[in-house]
């Protein structure tokens, strides 16, 4: 086991920077944490969906009336019992979604478009008696032919989802309707003339698989509707804010008269960022005048709630024989499931931004196809993307004989460097990730037989975006954080430290409390690594309040004026007198300053960071059976300030687990008629802890100067890195190009064997 | 349908309960008994977060009926802690920060604790593949590891 406890950076926080326990970690251990499915209330009765056998199909009836006639069977609800839903684009997780896509996600208005897409809910009075009332159903389909790939999608008679979608972005409107949403394209520089000046040219085509973000906790909720006071909704979500929205305006609800409270959250990694059940199970609750408790089963998860994108993206880059590139080009493809909306720009976004190069070029197609609806999942987009370049550079600088490294950093994006989508970069750390990784003991280790190494860079933008949090001092000085950002990795513990750091109050004077949505102003979801850096920003500004007031009761308590009060480690110091006054002693006697003391930090926070990371990954590859095994793995990430440095690490190595999940075994298989096959943790094998050596981290601290304490999100670019740092391991392990994921031991062995 | 009635114990409390033949004892102990701790991430025995012991045998609870449960001792995460007093191991999953989102802590933990009763020194490989069977999606199992070891080495030194 080696120590991977190394930070580069130095400062002198006095609690900023500790690996404090977190504030809700009793809790967690003891099994006392109420997550989605613990809410129970009385009177309450379950709700299930019934979902589609097939891939795609016209409904042609639905009798429900066996259903009905069983005991037990309290309501039905489909489609049209929504008030009605017409298109329109709103907020939803760190993007926007259109209304009339979602509404007909969660139930099927007249067509089923992928193997469990839902059609109706069944209410009863028991989880049993819900699940035996779908087996009572009957519905006829006209079962249509499924396209499960972006070039069937794309081909000229295929079968098309959407007869209304015409594709968006062609310089020509087009007359007939596409599976293509739209086409964006990305251009900075001559890629013509880019290429002519290279002396090497390398494209290749390659393939990710649909994958799953893979949370432990399905989807749950737990609600009731009231029609003359306050409906509620209990749900494990990302964003309860946004939930709120989006289920008020799909049910014509105004948002004061919806409560949202997020439950504790079991993992979400950009796929709790929409909604599922918690429209549905509130038309139930209207029905019926019960609270309504909805849970998804694991197949169910798989099968219907949002995977990320598979694509096909052909890449084509040109370097001088001095090492130096002069184009790089992309033809980008991303599944979009069911509805348009997947994340192909900011694949063509984010592919090459590692690199300073004059010349790129990218086209980047949103392709429907009879899969499930895809949703955010970890840096949505980039990693699928960033693969495919990464895999050309490896192989760029293993054709020119540099060292992967060095090609990277003769090449690097840096401060001031263009992006193919507008703006220059500013302060960025990608440098002193690549020289950390070369430095480190990792990439000096030799190599056994049948090994491999690889590296990759990984660039994420990071958001900032809408957050509020208020925190109340109490009377003996001990205050409690209010914010509305579920706490998904710890982050209820960054939020005490930037307090106590911004104060001068140790942190453990603090509680942190994710307020549900009447309890503290709108605040965007977690998702886009933000809650750190902007919430963060929030609490700084709350806490800053604090000081200002208290700075005034101190001054009114010594009748001076308030520029002589200064504060430090919590005190308020007269500079004229010396006098001093305890945080303490000021919210003690509050009432007789003026009233109680509590700061408000409601910002939309700009600024946010990009983190760019850099991984090396070993391989050890049995040739007989193409079997991998991951011997060694190193993730260095560039963290601005690392607030709690566990918690960052924890992102690291959770991000470089799933992503040498994606690498390595990860896939949705369908059958030729779009059945899922592997809808389970069993066949759908994410890593287990046997699958895994220790994640070594490296945490670079190169600060974001727009956030007071120098954050970036960290949460996001370390799942990009592994698919090719892992891929192309493998690929030096047999000496032979990969293309296509997941390096699976069938595929390896295929790859190995067409190439001996 | 006649419901079957069931006498166990649960964390050292005598209990009884009613079910259905089919139903799962992870059903009965969060919907009937409300020790929500325990939790359901599969429903078919493929990712631990629902771990518990039977008459000391660590088990899937989602793939044992509720009517086994007759006469045997159930421990859940609930029965883990001693009062507000934490174990060893959930203080060093605390110290090591080995859980991030806690939806497979307390099968985790419930676990780890049957694995150093088993096995009180075990080697890195040997953690790693007796919890392979707990899924974690959020740590990459670093910090779980870590912690696991720390916490043997401390039980250890106390024993
Ligand atoms: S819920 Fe029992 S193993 Fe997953
Ligand atoms: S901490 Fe989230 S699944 Fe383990």
């Amino acid at each position: 086991m080696k120590n991977n406890n190394e930070a580069i950076a130095a400062d002198n926080y006095k609690y900023i920077g500790t690996r404090s326990i977190r504030p809700d970690g009793f809790e967690k251990v003891t099994g006392r944490a109420n997550y989605g499915a613990d809410l129970s209330l009385p009177g309450m009765i379950w709700g299930k969906m019934l979902r589609s056998p097939h891939a795609h199909a016209m409904i042609k009836n639905i009798d429900t009336s066996r259903a009905e006639a069983l005991a037990g069977v309290m309501a039905i609800v489909t489609y049209d019992d929504f008030p009605g839903v017409s298109s329109e684009i709103v907020a939803a997780g760190e993007g926007t979604e259109d209304l009339l896509d979602l509404a007909r996600n969660l139930m099927a208005d007249g067509k089923v478009l992928y193997h469990g897409h839902a059609i109706l809910g069944v209410a009863a009075i028991s989880k049993q008696i819900a699940e035996q009332a779908l087996e009572l159903i009957d519905i006829d389909y006209d079962i249509l032919p499924a396209v499960l790939d972006v070039r069937d999608a794309m081909a000229k008679d295929a079968p098309i989802l959407h007869q209304t979608m015409f594709t968006k972005g062609l310089s020509e409107t087009p007359t007939t309707p596409s599976n293509v949403a739209s086409v964006v394209e990305l251009k900075k520089g001559d890629i013509l003339a880019g290429f002519a000046q290279a002396d090497i040219v390398i494209e290749r085509e390659f393939y990710t698989p649909t994958v799953h973000q893979g949370y432990i906790e399905p989807h749950a909720c737990t609600v009731r509707y009231d029609e003359h006071g306050q409906s509620m909704v209990w749900c494990s979500t990302q964003g309860h804010f946004d939930v709120r929205s989006t289920t008020a305006k799909l049910l014509h609800m105004s948002l004061s008269k919806l409560k949202v409270i997020a439950s504790e959250i079991g993992g979400g990694f950009g796929g709790k960022t929409t909604v599922y059940l918690e429209p549905v199970a509130l038309l139930m609750s209207k029905k019926t005048g019960r609270p309504v408790k909805m849970l998804m089963d694991r197949d169910e998860v798989f099968k219907a709630s949002g995977p990320g994108s598979a694509t096909r993206n052909w890449i084509k880059v040109g370097a001088r024989n001095d090492g130096t590139i002069t184009a790089m080009q992309g033809k980008l493809h991303y599944e979009a499931g069911a509805f348009k909306g997947s994340p192909a720009r900011l694949g063509g976004m984010t592919a090459f931004t590692p690199y300073d190069v004059e010349n790129m070029f990218v086209e980047c197609f949103d392709v429907v196809v009879n899969k499930p609806k895809v949703a955010a999942y970890r840096a949505p987009g980039a990693p699928q993307a960033e693969y495919a370049a990464e895999m050309i550079i490896s192989e760029l600088a293993a054709r020119l004989e540099i060292d992967p490294i060095d090609f990277r950093l003769q090449n690097v994006a840096k401060e001031g460097t263009k992006t193919i989508y507008g703006p220059k970069l500013k302060k960025v750390g990608l440098v002193e990730c690549l020289e950390a990784a070369k430095n480190s003991p990792h990439y000096q280790q030799p190599l056994k037989d049948n090994q491999g190494r690889g590296v990759s860079s990984g660039f994420w933008f990071n958001i900032g975006g809408s957050s509020s949090v208020t925190l109340n001092m109490n009377r003996d000085g001990t205050g409690t954080i209010v914010e509305g950002s579920p706490d998904i990795g710890g982050s209820r513990a960054s939020m005490q430290l930037m307090a106590a750091e911004t104060l001068g109050i140790a942190a453990d004077n603090f509680k942190t409390v994710v307020a549900d949505t009447e309890n503290i102003a709108h605040n965007d979801g977690t998702g886009g690594s933000r809650t750190t850096f902007a919430t963060g920003m929030a609490v700084v500004e709350a806490a800053k309040d604090v000081i200002r007031q208290m700075k005034s009761r101190a001054a009114s308590v010594w009748s001076v004026e308030v520029d002589t009060i200064d504060w430090v480690d919590g005190v308020a110091i007269n500079i004229d007198s010396t006098e001093k006054l305890s945080a303490a002693e000021i919210c003690a006697t509050a009432d007789r300053t003026g009233g109680q003391i509590s700061g408000q930090g409601n910002i939309n926070a700009r600024g946010a960071g990009p983190s760019f990371a850099v991984h090396i990954c070993d391989v050890e590859v049995d040739k007989e059976t193409g079997k991998v095994d991951v011997v060694r793995y190193t993730a260095i990430q560039d963290a601005g300030k690392a607030i709690h440095p566990s918690y960052v690490e924890g992102q690291y190595q959770g991000g470089a687990a799933q992503g040498i999940g994606w690498a390595l075994n990860e896939e949705y298989v369908y059958n030729d008629k779009g059945i899922l096959q592997n809808p389970g943790f069993l066949d759908y094998r994410i890593p287990l802890a046997s699958d895994l050596p220790m994640i070594e981290t490296v945490i670079v601290e190169v600060p974001n100067p727009a956030h007071p304490f120098g954050v970036r999100g960290v949460g996001e670019t370390g799942i990009i890195p592994p698919l090719a740092a892992t891929a192309y391991a493998v690929s030096d392990a047999i000496n032979a190009p990969i293309t296509d994921l997941p390096c699976s031991p069938p595929n390896v062995l295929a790859v190995i064997q067409a190439n001996s | 349908m006649a419901k079957i009635h069931v006498s166990t114990t649960v964390n050292g409390d005598a209990v009884e309960f009613l079910c259905n033949p089919g139903e799962t004892l992870l059903d009965i102990l969060r919907n009937d008994l409300q020790l929500t701790g325990t939790k359901e991430g599969c429903g078919s025995g493929d990712c631990g977060a629902c771990s518990i012991t039977v008459d000391d045998r660590l088990v899937c609870s989602c793939l044992v009926l509720a009517v086994e449960a007759e006469g045997k001792a159930i421990g859940t995460i609930e029965g883990v802690a001693d009062k507000d007093q934490l174990n060893v191991i959930q203080q060093k999953f605390l110290e090591h920060a080995a859980l991030q989102c806690g939806i497979c802590t307390p099968g985790l933990i419930v676990s780890v604790q049957a694995l150093l009763k088993e096995n009180p020194e075990p080697t890195e490989e040997e953690a790693r593949y007796y919890l392979a069977g707990n899924l974690c999606r959020c740590t990459g199992y670093d910090k779980i590891i870590r912690a696991v070891l720390d916490a043997a080495e401390t039980m250890r030194g106390a024993a």
